[in-house]
């Protein structure tokens, strides 16, 4: 008969039951009773009533055992090493002897004491070694209570040890049936032809899931589809950004951006070694782009005054930003006659050569949009702005001047972050500058708004990551991937 | 973006008003500035340098605001700057009236440029500072500008370098010369020793801060100095003055010198540090003019303290920002930006002094209404712009395939565009980066970032490598771009977008891969043609040494070759730090655009 049969018969035959004491008078591991009773709960809500207690015993150590098998305990050795003996023995003759350790005992338990001239002498007469005898009786009945000082002493000698054991008192429940089924486990194809499922009785179940198998999408991308639909929602046009290696004039001269500007050392933007240069640029705009930088070109600006060199221009590189698609984008429609508004969207990879930490990396996605219609305005601007946020899930917004030097007016857009209770960045904005359009054949009265931020910083916080590289790049832990919720903005 | 720290208490001082942190963060964000951080100068020094530097016992436990400056207000680059313009901000005062005064000829310093300067540093920008008082704050702070302005528009000191000397110890006419490095002699500032143009080389080749500003000569043949009459070197730019001329908090006349290869650049660092500190002259907002003397014989009156008008119209104003000021409203929101206007029948002419060299265009005008009325005043509205939406064809796609192949059990991963020659070409079995068709930077910083990769593959068995710990199979993929050195394209260079999946298992499981490129060809609705004629696609065995021998194919889909499929080699396992057996597909998807 099997353990779990054997507890079921005891339980219907008693009123109630103690694990321990069935397991001991079964001779069986207290655990495995305690695994038959969890099996057999399981059977109905109520079939068992269980209690949950606590007994105490006590334990002999293996220093316990060495002083059975000794005959002596170390406090009695002393006594009668020092009994009656006048005058007593010096402690420093004890401690040689490797007997005066039990000193303390020895006195606690009124043996022996000490004079001003540190001998120990003997007090009374002692006729039995109370603490072997203690230990002898334990070791046949481990229930046997033993005076607290005797305990206490043999406690702290670490002969003895005090032992809590968990069990359970079991009862019938309310739902306790008298004939206990064969419970199956799984429904069967089997059963079901058979028809048998109605006969058997089924283990409850714990509802414990199972790791679901199937792929994964990875989280930042799932952030990037999320903006896309925004964009498309909005109307926006998505740029084809399917080019990091960009020329210099894409990248910095047609927006404007002068070429002794900080952004075009070496130490903030990659240029390539191979290969260098780009093989053209469009003549008549560069010349006009050329001017605009030189002197302004007619566009009411008064340029850098300083020289403008092509060879510079046509520094091949990384792009630092999806601007330099946006100026090509715009340049194609200065080029469509007659000119038609357009509103532009991209999502996709820049690079910046800087150090890298927790929150930068070389490379990320930037998010840009950027609207070129007649007369649009900076309050259109944040309109947009606003609409495109709270579509984000993002309500309150503030706007702070800054500078740009492709937009102007710039705003940097910062909104109200409730968990760090102040106002932080999330992006930038502005109005390209005249100096950038005009060159390339926009109509004057043709204004371009434009906004852009970075895809990493929202999707950390939105997963709640410190570190970047637990984000993007080879060392993400698959589970996270495996693991992340819906992207739900 | 600089961040100039200024002393709280001087700050308020100057301002004639305290503020809260948050107040003062405020006025800041209106103004577009920023309070970075509320800090002292023993915080700072305890951050850079820890908590036991030797310079923590004098430093002092005044607080200190750490502002962050837009990057083309030079003019803003010290506290002189910042308490002027909020000021005239908070409408509290006017903008003073910076003048530039003429000596009669016989009494005006001048600086003659030798030709020779040409070959190193051909320009030279003078004023002169007269009846100037310093206090330690004062001086501290013009010392701070230079250092600031050499950071920002001097660009480390290549385009511009400023010198400043106390005028009471030369004599002038001066010169502005070049001369072989071992030609002259002269004691660098608070040195004791004289030593020529090769030893300041070596004196300051370990210096902290003066290193970085070797190189910008030390290859010349020449080096520029500026002398005075009687030959005595004020400075060896842009490296370091002399001593004989430095300035100190007695000093009551200044001399300074801006030697530039930007002309431009060089003038309006001129105009700022005079406009900044001229206010602690005995007649405040003025500068005493030097006449330079070009190698061609020009004469040239610096500083140049121009001001220069612009005609705006208030409507334009009104319709770029949004707003429906009066002419007259635009005008006084001008003058709060240091901008003097005034109306001018339908237009606004405004006058933009010396400090505000970064107005170059009207659009910069605007943007003063614009901040001086108020951001986060402006009326929101919508642009009427109507447009109907679209995506990228290959983005498109690219989604499309994403989300069946993770339905087919891959995971996904994101791995970096740049990464290390290794990486691409002896890692993954070839001989040598030479026979990869990769684009390659030129100025990496690490190893990590030498080339744009050419395939997906080293990323995602980089991605297995830092997973160990999950459990077999690892079935991951990735669908991004890969940059290919191409002549054809405009720049030299194109992106093509892949996909390349990889599974890892106790064996190969080579019919995993493929079964993922069968299905992805069934959802592009391309067929099998074991006939190998070009409609369709099939598997031709082939020889790759970064597959197993044996076990690699290419992929030919409608008669072209669109990628490889096979079993990696042992070898490039162990390269990337796999134990395990691998498979791998990576095609090309463009074509199916």
């Amino acid at each position: 008969m099997d353990l779990k049969k054997k507890l079921f018969e005891e339980i219907k035959a008693v009123e109630s039951l103690s694990t321990l004491s069935f397991a001991k008078s079964h001779s069986i591991p207290h655990q495995d009773v305690v695994g038959a009773l969890k099996s057999l709960e399981m059977v109905a809500d109520g079939f068992l009533k269980t209690e949950i207690s606590q007994s105490h015993s006590l334990e002999l150590t293996s220093f316990g055992c060495n002083l059975i098998d000794n005959g002596k305990s170390p406090e009695f050795a002393l006594f009668k090493r020092v009994e009656g003996l006048q005058g007593g023995v010096h402690r420093k003759i004890l401690q040689d002897e490797g007997l005066f350790e039990s000193f303390n005992y020895a006195k606690m338990l009124g043996w022996v004491d000490m004079d001003q001239n540190q001998n120990v002498i003997s007090k009374k007469e002692v006729e039995e070694d109370i603490c072997l005898l203690t230990l002898q009786k334990l070791a046949i009945d481990p229930n046997l209570k033993p005076s607290s000082l005797i305990l206490n002493i043999l406690l702290r000698r670490k002969a003895l040890k005090k032992i809590t054991t968990k069990y359970f008192i079991v009862q019938k429940g309310p739902n306790f049936k008298f004939n206990l089924k064969e419970q199956v486990t799984e429904l069967t194809e089997d059963m079901i032809k058979r028809g048998i499922w109605k006969d058997l009785s089924f283990k409850k179940y714990n509802f414990i899931g199972g790791a679901v198998s199937g792929g994964h999408l990875h989280p930042l991308l799932k952030v990037r589809a999320q903006y896309r639909e925004k964009f498309l929602e909005m109307g926006f046009t998505e740029m084809p950004t399917n080019q990091f290696v960009e020329s210099s004039f894409w990248n910095f001269d047609a927006l404007f951006q002068p070429q002794k500007h900080p952004a075009r050392d070496a130490h903030d933007t990659f240029f390539l070694a191979d290969p260098a240069y780009c093989s053209k640029l469009p003549e008549d705009y560069m010349q006009r782009v050329k001017q605009t930088h030189e002197s302004g070109g007619g566009t009411g600006s008064l340029g850098y005054r300083c020289k403008w060199s092509e060879e510079e221009a046509r520094k091949n590189l990384l792009r630092t930003h999806t601007t330099a698609v946006t100026a090509r984008m715009l340049k194609n429609a200065a080029d469509m006659h007659p000119f038609r508004p357009v509103k532009y969207f991209s999502i996709d990879r820049v690079f910046r050569n800087e150090t890298t930490d927790s929150t930068h990396l070389a490379e990320f996605h930037q998010v840009e949009g950027v609207i070129v219609d007649y007369n649009l305005s900076l309050g259109d601007l944040i309109g947009i702005l606003h609409s495109f946020f709270l579509k984000l899930g993002i309500a309150s917004l503030r706007f702070k001047p800054a500078y740009n030097p492709y937009t102007e007016p710039s705003m940097e857009i910062f909104s109200y972050h409730a968990g760090l209770k102040k106002w932080v960045e999330v992006g930038n904005s502005g109005m390209f500058r005249p100096e950038m359009l005009e060159p390339m054949g926009l109509p004057s009265d043709v204004r371009a708004i434009a906004w852009g931020l970075s895809l990493e910083r929202p999707a950390m916080i939105m997963y709640g990551i410190d570190n970047i590289r637990d984000l993007v790049g080879h060392k993400v832990d698959l589970k996270f991937i495996r693991e992340t919720p819906i992207c739900s903005i | 973006m600089p961040t100039v720290g200024v002393k709280r208490n001087l700050l308020f001082q100057a301002l004639g008003k305290t503020f809260t942190d948050d107040e003062f963060q405020r006025l800041c964000f209106e103004f577009g500035l920023e309070l970075d951080e509320v800090t002292t100068e023993k915080q700072m020094i305890s951050k850079e340098q820890g908590e036991d530097s030797a310079l923590l016992a004098g430093a002092s436990e005044d607080v200190i605001y750490r502002i962050d400056i837009p990057a083309n207000r030079y003019d803003l680059l010290c506290l002189e700057g910042i308490t002027l313009g909020i000021r005239i901000f908070q409408e509290k005062i006017q903008p003073p009236q910076f003048k530039c005064i003429k000596p009669p000829p016989d009494q005006i310093q001048k600086m003659y440029v030798k030709p020779d300067t040409a070959k190193v540093r051909p320009h030279v920008v003078a004023a002169i500072l007269r009846n100037l008082h310093f206090t330690q704050d004062s001086y501290n702070s013009f010392i701070d500008l230079q250092e600031k302005l050499h950071q920002n528009i001097c660009r480390k000191r290549t385009l511009v370098s400023i010198g400043t000397h106390d005028l009471d110890t030369v004599e002038g006419p001066f010169y502005y010369d070049a001369k072989s490095p071992s030609d002259f002699k002269f004691v660098p500032l608070n040195q004791t020793k004289e030593c020529d143009g090769n030893g300041v080389m070596e004196l300051y080749s370990t210096h902290a801060q003066l290193k970085q500003y070797l190189p910008i000569i030390k290859d010349s043949p020449v080096y520029p100095l500026v002398l005075d009459s009687n030959g005595v070197i004020l400075s060896l730019p842009p490296i370091i003055n002399g001593d004989h001329s430095k300035i100190t908090l007695k000093t009551k006349n200044v001399l300074i010198e801006c030697t530039a290869t930007d002309l431009t650049k060089a003038r309006v660092v001129v105009d700022t540090i005079v406009c900044m500190f001229s206010q602690y002259c005995k007649e405040p907002f003025t500068a005493e003019a030097v006449e330079v003397v070009t190698a061609d014989g020009d004469s040239i009156i610096y500083p140049d303290l121009a001001y220069r008008d612009e005609v705006i119209s208030a409507n334009t104003a009104n319709a770029i920002i949004g707003i429906r000021e009066s002419p007259e409203s635009i005008t006084k929101l001008l003058n709060k930006m240091c901008l003097k206007s005034e109306l001018n029948a339908e237009n606004i002419k405004v006058t933009i002094p010396p400090t505000r060299h970064d107005i170059i265009h009207p659009c910069d005008i605007y943007e003063d209404v614009a901040i001086a009325f108020g951001y986060n005043k402006i009326p929101r509205t919508l642009p009427k712009t109507n447009t109907i939406g679209e995506q990228q064809p290959v983005n498109k796609l690219s989604d499309l395939l994403r989300a069946p192949i993770a339905q087919a059990g891959f995971t996904e991963a994101l791995t970096f565009s740049l990464c290390s020659r290794d990486d691409i070409s002896t890692k993954l079995g070839l001989q040598s980066i030479n026979e990869v068709p990769a684009v390659h930077i030129s100025n990496p910083k690490t190893l990590e970032f030498q080339v744009c990769r050419t395939t997906l593959l080293p990323g995602i068995l980089k991605t297995i490598a830092a997973n160990k710990k999950m459990p077999l199979p690892l079935k991951i993929f990735e669908v991004s771009d890969v940059v290919i050195k191409d002549a054809t394209a405009e720049v030299g260079a194109r992106n093509e977008r892949r996909i390349c999946a990889v599974n890892c298992n106790k064996n190969a499981g080579f019919e995993v891969v493929h079964g993922l490129l069968d299905k992805i060809m069934m959802l592009l609705e391309v067929p099998w043609n074991p006939n190998k004629t070009p409609k369709g696609y099939y598997l031709q065995a082939c020889e790759d040494p970064t597959y197993f021998p044996g076990r690699c194919a290419t992929i030919i889909c409608n008669g072209n070759d669109i990628g490889k499929i096979g079993v990696l080699h042992p070898n490039v396992l162990h390269k990337f730090e796999l134990t395990n057996p691998c498979s791998s597909v990576e095609i090309n998807i463009e074509p199916f655009v």
